[in-house]
């Protein structure tokens, strides 16, 4: 059989930029002092950060992740400052970060007068524009450096709540070393009409990336958020270790989409984690399309009863690709509920697996959860796991659980093909048809713009 | 020039072993050529071959196309130039609608762009002449299709891609009478532009065609051609013929 050949071209070049300040390779206690003082952070925050240094450095590496082991923390930069003042408007922006942005697009998304535009370049934030309106309404979305500026009480008050410095290996990194990353409050009752939306992007080459998200959802909120992720080629490994909190208070829905699509050589480890209150809903739609390796598995506590989850989660891997991703549910009130879904797509040997918990201990009376893993498979050479963990001891829970693995095998193409179907173009309606129930959720743009990354990535399938 | 596939001294292996040895055919527009034999004797083989499946290795021979050779081209491209082969069993698409696979279908085959809402006229007549009912539109490629259904919607496509030369591999097996009756009329009502090549069992399909030749094959070599009284002593003695 031929190989199917990825093409993603249009992400793959760099800007020559100097970096204000770049620390060289290598983590020290002293590295994350420096950093907090060029970032003129209160002592608090400093002192955060050196907790969680000492959580990172007692950990072991993860073992339960294949491939983790040639990962090596030693030889990443841990921060790099591009550009040392923030812009409110695009005319701001310095020429070469514009000319990135631009090839990735970003401006026309802006101008077709998106709720706020925010875009992290390497470490720091250049860009952000909320629109008066959000203003209006109380609604606070900024960088997560500016929020502790700005915004102190709250941040004191949520941030490292969800997920506490000490959660896990990169979950501790990543408090230590985190800069930029969006704050979002939504005030009680406030429904925000448009998706706010970031994008981040790695360009230098070996740069970790740490950003922290904060999402606060008061009583009543109602708030989208929507990231995509792109980074530059290099042949040395890039890492991302990101952590994203969410709150949803009492009645609030949270919905926060991530298309991820990081160049082939960065490793991509994400908490991500949401408390839902009393009938909270959370929902979390996560593509993974890019990167090496991913480990991220969006959870959900629903702490309070008619807390609600939705997890959908898309991992794609081509050659040289692994995404372990998936979903937990975790049901400590009763009259929970939680839907997960998984589809994953694995070619020339990529590899996908699915990971899953849920959880429903006892008293959580009445709660349900339904999880469904779909994986298509191109070829032999591809390899697609599920583990799908559940840890029931409520009876009246009410638990489905269903897989499946279908594969697009040569008498599919051929099918396709012998109706006049150009076999990538057969490929690609398939593949658009697995995830399509992914699409329809998603804002009309970034539907746009999945549908277009998935056609890239399967573009020249054949030659 | 009349127009039509000439398939001469073809042979075919799959891996190492031959399935087929020096077959000759050839079939013009306005003909319709019957090809019988017992199960494993290459009828589909040769029908692989005219589509282009690349799991069939072409050790000797050739298959053109109104002079053009058929084995220079990807079966896409063979479909193109108007080449239909049918399916013996027609394989799911899971999660690709009907209509929108129609549609590329017929987009791919014509060179063409057309609204959905114009595509859904066109695909409307002929449903109904094939007995699916509209509803079908909304599902998914032959996902849970009944035998029949599969069957139907292969003629369905015969008759929205209006090929030159239709090689329908036992697309009779399954059929309802009815289904059976629109089969024929779809083979009469095309014959003027189209040539045909039938891969059956059964005399059934030649209650309202008329073949032009009738061929036998066995051990992947065609051993007779003639008329219906090849047929009758098919239907009488079976293959015990030589
Ligand atoms: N991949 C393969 N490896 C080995 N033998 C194969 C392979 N594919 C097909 N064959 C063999 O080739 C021979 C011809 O098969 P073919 O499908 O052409 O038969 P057919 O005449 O269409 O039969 P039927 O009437 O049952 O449909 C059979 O013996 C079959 O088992
Ligand atoms: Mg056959």
């Amino acid at each position: 059989m031929e190989k199917l050949e990825i093409q993603a071209d249009r992400y793959d070049f760099k800007e020559d930029i100097d970096y204000k300040v770049r620390f060289p390779n290598g983590l020290s206690e002293r590295v994350i002092k420096n950093l907090s003082d060029i970032k003129g952070e209160p002592n608090w925050m400093k002192e955060f950060r050196l907790n969680a240094y000492k959580f990172f450095s007692r950990r072991p590496m993860p073992n339960w992740i294949d491939g983790l082991d040639k990962l090596n923390l030693n030889d990443i930069s841990y921060f790099a400052l591009a550009s040392d003042k923030k812009s409110t408007s695009w005319e701001d922006v310095p020429k070469k970060i514009k000319d990135t942005y631009d090839k990735l697009g970003i401006p026309e998304a802006e101008k077709r007068a998106l709720g706020g535009v925010e875009a992290m370049f390497d470490s720091t934030v250049v860009y952000n524009n909320v629109r008066e309106e959000l203003k209006k309404e109380g609604i606070i979305f900024c960088d997560t450096d500016s929020a502790v500026k700005d915004y102190p009480e709250l941040v004191k008050k949520y941030f490292g709540k969800v997920v506490s410095p000490n959660d896990n290996k990169f979950a501790a990194l990543n408090s230590a070393l985190w800069s930029g990353g969006s704050f979002i409050y939504v005030p009680k009752g406030v429904k925000v009409k448009l998706p706010l939306q970031a994008y981040f992007r790695i360009n230098a080459a070996n740069m970790g990336q740490f950003e922290r998200t904060l999402i606060i959802a008061d009583e009543g909120a109602d708030v989208t958020y929507v990231e995509g992720c792109s980074a530059t080629t290099y042949s040395k490994e890039s890492l991302h270790a990101a952590v994203v909190e969410i709150i949803a208070m009492k009645g609030a829905h949270v919905k926060y989409i991530t298309i991820q699509n990081w160049s082939s050589d960065v490793y991509n480890l994400v908490t991500k984690r949401a408390f839902a209150y009393e009938n909270a809903y959370v929902e979390w739609i996560d593509a993974n399309i890019g990167a090496k390796l991913t480990a991220k598995y969006p959870s959900v506590y629903m702490l309070e009863p008619g807390a609600k989850a939705n997890i959908l989660s898309i991992a794609f891997a081509d050659k040289g690709q692994h995404q372990d991703a998936g979903a937990k549910a975790i049901h400590l009130a009763p009259a929970t509920s939680s839907v997960i879904r998984s589809k994953s797509i694995c070619l020339n040997g990529g590899r996908t697996t699915y990971r899953g918990l849920v959880k429903i201990p006892r008293g959580s009376k009445d709660s349900n959860t339904s999880v469904t893993c779909d994986a298509l498979i191109f070829d032999d050479d591809s390899r697609t796991d599920t583990y799908p963990y559940m840890e029931i001891s409520e009876e009246s829970a009410d638990v489905s659980h269903e897989a499946s693995v279908g594969k697009i095998g040569e008498d599919q193409r051929l099918y396709m093909e012998s109706r006049g179907i150009p076999e990538n173009e057969g490929i690609n309606m398939v593949v658009l048809g697995f995830v399509g129930e992914f699409i329809k959720e998603l804002p009309m743009e970034f539907a746009l713009e999945f549908n277009r990354l998935i056609k890239i990535n399967m573009e020249n399938a054949v030659g | 020039m009349e127009s039509g596939v000439d398939i001469e001294k073809l042979s075919v292996r799959i891996k190492e072993k031959v399935l087929l040895r020096g077959v000759s055919l050839h079939v013009k527009t306005g003909e319709t050529h019957i090809l019988m034999g017992p199960n494993g004797s290459g009828k589909t083989t040769l029908a692989r071959a005219i589509l282009g499946d690349k799991r069939y290795t072409v050790t000797d021979g050739k298959i053109e196309f109104n002079g053009a050779d058929l084995l220079k081209l990807k079966p896409h491209e063979r479909a193109r130039l108007g080449i239909f082969v049918s399916f013996q069993e027609p394989v799911a698409l899971q999660g690709v609608n009907t209509l929108s696979f129609l549609k590329t279908a017929y987009e791919s085959v014509n060179s063409t762009k057309i609204t959905t809402s114009e595509f859904k006229k066109i695909v409307g007549k002929y449903l109904e002449k094939v007995g699916l009912p509209e509803s079908i539109n909304e599902r998914h490629v032959n996902e849970g299709f009944s035998g029949g259904e599969k069957k139907k919607f292969e003629l369905l496509q015969l008759l929205l891609l209006k090929p030159k030369v239709a090689i329908l591999d036992e697309i009779d097996t399954g059929l309802d009478l009815d289904a059976m009756k629109a089969l024929s009329s779809t083979v009469n009502e095309m014959l003027p532009e189209t040539g045909f090549l039938i891969i059956t069992h059964s005399d059934r399909i030649l209650k309202h065609i008329k073949p032009t030749l009738v061929n036998v094959m066995k051990d992947g070599s065609i051993i007779r051609s003639g008329g219906m009284e090849l047929v009758e002593e098919i239907e009488k003695g079976g293959y015990k013929i030589d």
